[in-house]
């Protein structure tokens, strides 16, 4: 083997080692995906701003708080139970770990199960994508792709935590794993901390 | 490494009082929601406390305060780099509230 050889050797060997930042690999892919949702989300939720902002007769056609605040309150309350899960995960209680990490998931059932409920209502007062009761047409597009998009997070982390906790179980995944489902869920509450205000409490019936 | 039980205990304490912090500042999303001021003062309080929200669960429960801090910059710089490019549509957006251009 030539000089060049071990040197093109030294060199790879230490790309393949050296983690950016210094945190495992999956963990770093976790925070770009998370990064590059934020963007998605941004995105989605600037463009309502302009257009709500933008349309003099929009909609508020939300008379109470209690269904939002309940779903607030259970995506909160998952976030918790993430944690206690992700420590239950380093302190190798494994049976603790797979217990809360399916409380959490049960939590994300019953936020979807919620905002289905919510959806269902307000399709069945008049509102679809295109046309609603009480003003512009453009409010049904704008609720329906902001939570949809959320909801559709919700879901996958409901199916990611449910693998993950299993497998967790089953000794093919590790704490580190059950670390990493976990920012993906502590994302999806952070994103309807902005949902909520934005979405919800800006459109109340006064 | 795991970690002892009084390690486990300190955390979860940690833990909860941020999750208590944030319940608050969603409640109080929730009580700015009934006040009687403007859409724009209502729009300005709820985003400062959504980001306040934000900043919180970013740093305690996913942990990015305890990461290094060259990637705790990182993350902060790049996605406020990108959040703040997203903006420049506003004055477009206000430019239609006064039909510049497109009504009569």
């Amino acid at each position: 083997m030539s000089q060049a050889d071990l040197t093109l050797q030294g060199h790879s060997a230490g790309m393949m080692t050296d983690r950016p930042f210094a945190i495992p690999t999956k963990k770093l892919a976790m925070w770009l995906f998370i990064i590059a949702d934020t963007m998605t989300f941004a995105a989605c939720l600037v463009a309502y701003g302009f257009l709500r902002n933008a349309t003099p007769d929009w909609p508020r056609p939300f008379h109470s708080i209690i269904n939002v605040a309940v779903m607030t309150f259970i995506l909160l309350t998952s976030s918790l139970t993430m944690l206690l899960g992700v420590q239950a995960a380093k302190a190798g209680d494994k049976a603790g770990a797979f217990r809360w990490t399916i409380t959490t998931a049960l939590a994300g059932v019953v936020f979807t199960v919620l905002h289905i409920r919510e959806w269902l209502g307000l399709i069945g007062e008049g509102m679809t994508m295109f046309k609603n009761p009480w003003g512009t047409g453009l409010f049904g597009s704008a609720f329906f792709s902001v939570t949809g998009l959320h909801i559709t997070h919700v879901i996958a982390g409901v199916i990611a935590l449910t693998i993950v906790g299993l497998r967790y179980k089953g000794g093919r995944y590790n704490a580190d794993d059950i670390e990493i489902v976990g920012l993906y869920w502590h994302f999806v509450d952070l994103v309807w901390m902005f949902v909520v205000p934005f979405v919800y409490l800006l459109n109340l019936a006064h | 490494m795991a970690m002892t039980a009084e390690q486990k205990h300190e955390g979860i304490g940690k833990y909860l009082v941020v999750y208590l912090c944030i319940l608050a500042l969603a409640g109080l999303q929730f009580a700015i929601a009934y006040q009687n001021i403007t859409a724009a003062q209502m729009f300005r309080r709820m985003l400062s406390v959504a980001l306040v929200e934000a900043g919180v669960a970013v740093m305690f429960f996913m942990h990015l305060w305890s990461e290094k801090r060259g990637f705790l910059l990182f993350v902060v710089f790049f996605t406020i780099f990108v959040l703040l490019a997203m903006q420049f549509g506003w004055t477009d957006s206000f430019r239609l509230t006064q039909c510049a251009g497109y009504c009569s």
